[in-house]
C-alpha cells in the first residue's frame, strides 16, 4: 500500500521540522472533526438505533427489537431475490470488468505508436459512466428497437428483448459495468509501468516464452495492484444503484434486477418504513466488511510484495 | 528482411485490434449523438445506424425547452451552482485539513488519520437514510443545503490524495518562512497553497465529476423541477410514459455530458496522473 509507504517517510521526517502544536493542529482539521461527528459518526450511530424501531417519519421511531432483521432474513422474498441478484451481479461483474481492464492494460503498455490517444478514447465511457445520460443511452441501445436488435435483424438473427426477459436484463447492467473499465486500465497501466525491464530480459534470456513471462512476472508483481482493485470494485459494485433505477425503475422484469441499495432505497423512500431500511444499511455494511476482510486475509496467499532486501 | 516484415504485420495487426476494440467502445456514445439529429420517423427504422440522415438541431431546441415549464437552462444553471460551490468548498477545506495531518504535529493525529481512512471506504448509501431523516428534521428538504453542506467538511479522498502532495515537497521552505516569522496559516496560504495547485486541481476535477453527474442526491433532497439539476431532470424528461420524442431525449442526453468531456479534454494530464498514483475509481 503507498500509504504505509507515504508514513513510513513521514516518520523519518518527522525529526526534523514538525513540533508538537496541538491547537493549530486542531484548528487546521476541525472542518473534518465536525464533518466527521455530525456526518458520519452520528448517522451511522443513529442508524443502528433505528434498525431496532419501527419509523415512518411521520410519529416517533418505535422500538421493536430484531424485528426488521427477523422480518428481512425470514419472511421477505423481495429482500431474498435482491441479495441473490446482487450477489450473482457482483460476481459476475466484477471479475469481467478487471480482466477486461487488465487484457486491454497489457495490450496498450507494448504498444509504441498511438498509445496515448487509445488510452485517452478507450478512458472515454468511464468518464460519463455514472451520469444518467450513459442509463438512458443504454436504456435505448437495448430496448425492442434499439439499436442491438437492429443489427441482430439486419443479420438476418432473431430480435431478443433485452430489458423485458429476466433472464437477460440483469446481463444489460453487468454489460454496462464492465464498459467503463477506464479507470481499472489506468491502474493496471501505472503498476505494469513499474515492472523492471530487466525482469523480462532475463526471463528471456533463460528461455521463458511470453505466457512463462505473463505468468511468472507480470501476475505476481501486479497482485498488490490486483488486490487493490478487487476490493475497490467489490464495494462499487455492492453500490449500484443509478443505471438499475433508471433502466428498471423497480427491479423489472420479476425482480430479476432488484439490486440490494435499488431494494433498499425502495424500503425507505417508496414506503418510509425507515427502520427496515437502516437495518437493511447495516447488513449491507457488515457484509462488505466481510467481503473486505476476506479479500485481505486471503492476500497473503496470493499477493506478492516485494521486500526491500531481495532486491 | 524476415523479421522486419514480421515486425510490420504485428505492428498493423496490433492497430486494427485496437481500432476496432476503440470503435466497439465509443459505439455506444457515438450512437447517441447520431440520435440527437435523426428525425423521429427515422430513428428506429435505422436504429443502429451512426449517420443521421439530416442536421438539424430542431431536436434539440426541442429538448431544451423541458417539462411542465422549466426548460433546461434552469437545469443547467442548478448544476452549475451546485457543482462550482461544492467543489470550491471541498477543495478548499480538504487542502487545510491536509496541511494539517501533513505537516503539524498534534496528540492523537494518527487516531483521527485512521478515522479519516475509514470513512473514504464508507460509502454514501450506508448512512443516506440517517442523514436523510437528519436533514428532513432541519426543513433542508427541497433546498440546496443537504447536497452543499456535507462538501464543506473535507472530502478524504481529496485530503489523503493532497496530504501525499505536500509529503513531496521540501521542509526547507516552511523553516525558512517561520524564521521569517510566519505562522503555520500564513505558511500554509502563503507557501503551500500555490505549490499544491496540481494536486487541488485533480481534486477539483475529480469534485466536477462526481457533483456534475451526482443522481443520488437530488433524488433524495429535490421534489421541485425548478430546483432540479440536469442529472434528476433528465431522468424526468426521459420517463418512458411521457416522452415520444427520442430525439429530443437524445439530444438533452448529450448536452448533459458535454461540460464533462469538455472538462476531460481540457485536464486530461490531471486525471490520468491522479487515478494512476493515488489508485481511485473515477
Amino acid at each position: 500500500m503507498p500509504l504505509l509507504a507515504a508514513e513510513a517517510k513521514g516518520k523519518r521526517r518527522r525529526k526534523k521540522g514538525m513540533e508538537n502544536d496541538n491547537l493549530t493542529g486542531y484548528l487546521f482539521i476541525l472542518p473534518f472533526l465536525i464533518g466527521f461527528f455530525a456526518l458520519t459518526v452520528f448517522p451511522v450511530a443513529m442508524s443502528l438505533y433505528l434498525s431496532f424501531t419501527n419509523y415512518d417519519m411521520l410519529g416517533t421511531p418505535r422500538w421493536i427489537g430484531l424485528d426488521n432483521y427477523e422480518r428481512m432474513l425470514m419472511d421477505d422474498t423481495k429482500f431474498i431475490k435482491s441479495i441473490k441478484v446482487t450477489l450473482f451481479y457482483v460476481f459476475t461483474a466484477v471479475p469481467f470488468r478487471l480482466v477486461f481492464a487488465l487484457a486491454i492494460a497489457l495490450l496498450l503498455a507494448r504498444l509504441v505508436v498511438l498509445k496515448g490517444v487509445y488510452r485517452t478514447l478507450l478512458y472515454l465511457p468511464s468518464v460519463i459512466g455514472g451520469s444518467v445520460a450513459v442509463s438512458v443511452m443504454w436504456r435505448q441501445l437495448f430496448g425492442n428497437e434499439g439499436a442491438l436488435n437492429s443489427i441482430l435483424a439486419k443479420l438476418g438473427l432473431p430480435t431478443v428483448s433485452w430489458l423485458g426477459d429476466p433472464s437477460y436484463a440483469i446481463w444489460t447492467l453487468i454489460l454496462l459495468y464492465g464498459w467503463q473499465f477506464g479507470s481499472s486500465m489506468l491502474i493496471f497501466l501505472a503498476g505494469l509501468k513499474n515492472i523492471p525491464a530487466s525482469y523480462y530480459e532475463a526471463a528471456e534470456v533463460d528461455g521463458a516464452g511470453p505466457w512463462r513471462r505473463f505468468i511468472n512476472i507480470t501476475i505476481p508483481l501486479l497482485t498488490p495492484i490486483i488486490l487493490f482493485n478487487v476490493v475497490m470494485q467489490t464495494i462499487q459494485g455492492f453500490m449500484a444503484f443509478t443505471p438499475s433505477y433508471i433502466i428498471f425503475e423497480d427491479g423489472r422484469p420479476l425482480n430479476s434486477t432488484l439490486l440490494y441499495v435499488l431494494y433498499m432505497f425502495q424500503r425507505a423512500f417508496t414506503f418510509f418504513d425507515m427502520g427496515y431500511a437502516s437495518a437493511m444499511a447495516w447488513l449491507l455494511l457488515l457484509v462488505i466488511g466481510l467481503f473486505t476482510a476476506l479479500i485481505f486475509k486471503s492476500s497473503s496467499y496470493w499477493v506478492h510484495y516485494e521486500s526491500e532486501g531481495e532486491r | 528482411m524476415q523479421a522486419r516484415r514480421k515486425a510490420v504485420i504485428k505492428l498493423a495487426g496490433e492497430q486494427l485490434l485496437l481500432l476496432a476494440l476503440t470503435f466497439m467502445m465509443l459505439y455506444p456514445l457515438l450512437w447517441m449523438v447520431a440520435g440527437s439529429f435523426k428525425d423521429n420517423g427515422t430513428i428506429f427504422t435505422t436504429a443502429h445506424s451512426l449517420l443521421p440522415n439530416r442536421l438539424d438541431f430542431s431536436s434539440y431546441i426541442e429538448g431544451w425547452k423541458g417539462f411542465g415549464g422549466v426548460t433546461f437552462a434552469t437545469f443547467f444553471l442548478n448544476s452549475t451552482i451546485i457543482t462550482l460551490l461544492s467543489t470550491f468548498g471541498s477543495v478548499a477545506s480538504s487542502a487545510l485539513i491536509a496541511y494539517g495531518f501533513a505537516r503539524i504535529r498534534f496528540r492523537w493525529k494518527k487516531v483521527w488519520f485512521v478515522c479519516m481512512m475509514l470513512t473514504m471506504m464508507l460509502p454514501f448509501e450506508i448512512i443516506m437514510v440517517p442523514q436523510y431523516v437528519m436533514f428532513n428534521w432541519f426543513g433542508w428538504i427541497d433546498t440546496y443545503w443537504p447536497l452543499i453542506l456535507p462538501t464543506l467538511f473535507g472530502t478524504p479522498f481529496f485530503i489523503f490524495l493532497i496530504m501525499q502532495f505536500i509529503r513531496t515537497l521540501p521542509h526547507e521552505m516552511d523553516e525558512a518562512a517561520k524564521i521569517d516569522g510566519c505562522g503555520k496559516f500564513a505558511i500554509f496560504s502563503r507557501i503551500i497553497v500555490p505549490l499544491i495547485v496540481p494536486a487541488m486541481m485533480t481534486c477539483a476535477i475529480f469534485s466536477f465529476y462526481w457533483r456534475w453527474d451526482d443522481f443520488m442526491g437530488p433524488l433524495l433532497y429535490l421534489n421541485k423541477p425548478q430546483l432540479y439539476p440536469v442529472s434528476l431532470g433528465l431522468k424526468m424528461f426521459s420517463d418512458p410514459d411521457s416522452i415520444t420524442n427520442w430525439s429530443a431525449l437524445f439530444a438533452m442526453s448529450t448536452l448533459s455530458v458535454v461540460p464533462v468531456f469538455v472538462v476531460f479534454f481540457l485536464f486530461q494530464r490531471y486525471i490520468v496522473e491522479g487515478i494512476s498514483t493515488s489508485g481511485l475509481k473515477g
